[in-house]
């Protein structure tokens, strides 16, 4: 490694926040960074752009040793050209040797821009990094051909390593509020950087009520739905149950949900306690985005259904016929 | 107008499999397409032209034979192609790319609009648009399903995120990634099928664009891919069998076992 790279240290998450709220992408990316870090004896930084966001002690407890805080009005929106500037201003100045950030749509739009300007390898989309302690290289995995083939990429030469990495794939570890950090509060400077793109309106479109993210349980259905009006049955199924209801991409594709309700590889990653299949075949494309769930639960009439594969239990037969049986003997219980 | 559109030949299916041998993925017996995606950067090219004038130039880095996506470019509605080919180019990572097609779009000269699509069904990776922005030093709008409004020193978009989507004001020259929900893409026309087999594609390579060889492909890659598998799925789970009934108590009761419900 050259002499130059040697200077760089510490690993940094970019902890993403939309309206003053941290996404959970954040404390995800901590666990797994608090790992990296121990396991190259550094420091975990957390890198916060906002204004008024809430708990940002929250990032030490869940594991950052500092975090460095740019407050100001001007980022309150995630304003593409100013996070970028912002964060290769602090890159250059503190070096740190590793970069994470989410693969959210934000994260994937910007923290490139940030790699093209410092001149640095970045893998997107992550699934997996460990270390290779001796070399002090981040390995890298991340699926290509919507999940059938996996890569591990580094990026030997130049510093800092970066890399998006996927919402839900790691898991948060349970707050620790005695931990010890600092803040570093950097100020924002208008002047040096300005936006070129204005945000003019946010349009938020939700059509169901538990978002799909958050849920511990979610019940999604795919083309063996058949209609649109079908959904209602899982509705039905999710509202006895507490869930969210998902949706595959063809069901999105054909209408019949939003497609803020899409799991998978152009969707969203979910990782619920219990993900129940209905009617979804299980296309590589569909897995990718639900099959760290904790249970996953497949309905399906073709008993050769990919999504068997994945099932930790699964019920060969008419959906039409489970889901609303399924749904009575909950509402008895 | 002056509109560009990138797009990258992509083998037609992501059912591809490794060789055990050589660890590399086996591409014979593929067939190849313009990347789904690309399509529709292309489809909104070709109807910003038809509301404002101007040219379409379809661009693609790849091997002599993505001639055929820019030739099947042509027969959709693109005016021009350039395909930038050479065996200095193989091997690029997202950075190298984004550098080769920032050099050619430096050669093509004045632009207002630079189209691409979101994501490519190989890569997977999203990276190249917003760092060819960077390059060109221009403004950078991701994930595009609809263009509002376009003047000629800037644009009106709606562009999709996970809570909704937000409208954006963008001055021009501009790169944007547009995502499906932005057009439904046409057919070839006969008269473009009929311009697209007699159209000249110029190739480019690195002393047609201008760039030192150690800077592109594999050799000015800051990225290795140091492996590639196929992922490994099976939880050898639990298929219920007999009366349906009996099945769904079986599972409500292990549901229940787990703690979930």
């Amino acid at each position: 490694m050259s002499m130059e790279n040697e200077s760089y240290r510490g690993i940094w998450v970019f902890a993403e926040q939309r309206q003053g709220k941290l996404k959970d992408v954040a404390y995800e990316l901590l666990a797994k960074g608090r790992e990296l870090a121990d396991s190259l004896k550094t420091e975990l930084s957390a890198v916060c752009f906002g204004h008024g966001i809430d708990g940002v002690n929250e990032l030490i407890a869940h594991g950052a040793d500092k975090v460095y805080l740019v407050d100001s009005p001007d980022l309150a929106d995630n304003q593409e050209d100013l996070y970028t500037r912002q964060l290769v201003e602090l890159i250059q100045q503190y070096k740190p040797e590793i970069v994470l950030a989410g693969a959210t749509a934000f994260g994937r739009a910007f923290i490139p821009r940030v790699a093209a300007i410092l001149k640095t390898g970045l893998t997107a989309d992550c699934t997996g990094l460990d270390i290779d302690a001796e070399q002090r290289l981040l390995r890298q995995t991340k699926p290509a051909f919507g999940g059938n083939v996996m890569a591990v990429i580094t990026c030997p030469t130049r510093r800092p390593q970066m890399a998006t990495v996927r919402p839900r794939v790691f898991k948060k570890n349970p707050p620790d509020g005695s931990r010890k950090g600092e803040i570093v509060r950097v100020d924002f400077d208008r002047e040096r950087v300005t936006s070129r793109t204005r945000l003019l309106e946010f349009v938020e479109e939700f059509t169901e009520t538990v978002r799909i993210e958050e849920a511990d349980i979610i019940v999604a259905g795919g083309r063996g739905l058949s209609k649109g009006e079908n959904f209602e049955m899982l509705r039905e199924l999710a509202s006895v149950m507490g869930a969210a209801v998902a949706a595959s991409r063809p069901a999105v594709d054909e209408g019949w949900v939003p497609y803020s309700c899409q799991v998978g590889q152009t969707g969203k990653t979910v990782c619920p306690k219990l993900y129940i299949a209905v009617g979804i075949s299980g296309a590589v494309q569909h897995l990718v985005g639900m099959q760290t769930s904790d249970i996953i639960v497949a309905i399906n009439d073709d008993p050769n259904a990919p999504i068997f594969e994945v099932a930790t239990y699964g019920i060969v037969g008419d959906l039409f016929k489970v889901v609303p049986m399924l749904t009575e003997k909950l509402k008895n219980q | 107008m002056n509109i560009i559109v990138c797009l990258k030949q992509v083998p037609a299916t992501t059912e591809v499999k490794i060789d055990p041998q050589t660890n590399t993925i086996i591409r014979e017996g593929i067939k190849s397409i313009i990347n789904p995606l690309d399509s529709y950067a292309l489809e909104e090219g070709v109807r910003l032209k038809e509301r404002c004038g101007g040219k379409v130039t379809a661009l693609s880095m790849g091997p002599p034979q993505a001639e055929e996506a820019l030739r099947e470019a042509i027969s959709l509605g693109a005016d021009e192609a350039i395909l930038l080919s050479d065996r200095a180019f193989a091997g690029a990572d997202t950075w190298t790319t984004a550098y080769t097609l920032a050099a050619a779009i430096g050669k093509l000269g004045q632009y207002d609009i630079v189209i691409c699509g979101r994501q490519t069904l190989d890569g997977d990776t999203g990276q190249v648009p917003p760092q060819l922005a960077e390059m060109l030093g221009v403004a950078f709008v991701a994930y595009v399903s609809k263009i509002e409004e376009i003047a000629p020193d800037r644009l009106r978009v709606q562009r999709m995120i996970e809570e909704g989507y937000e409208v954006i004001e963008a001055p021009l020259p501009a790169v944007i990634t547009v995502v499906k929900e932005i057009n439904v893409p046409r057919l070839p026309s006969l008269r473009g099928i009929a311009r697209s087999k007699s159209a000249a594609i110029p190739v480019w390579g690195v002393q047609e664009i201008g760039i030192e060889p150690e800077m592109v492909g594999l050799s000015g890659s800051l990225t290795q891919v140091i492996k590639v598998f196929s992922p490994q799925r099976n939880r050898q789970g639990e298929v219920f069998q007999g009366e349906l009934e009996g099945q769904v108590e079986c599972l409500i009761s292990r549901l229940k076992d787990a703690g979930v419900i």
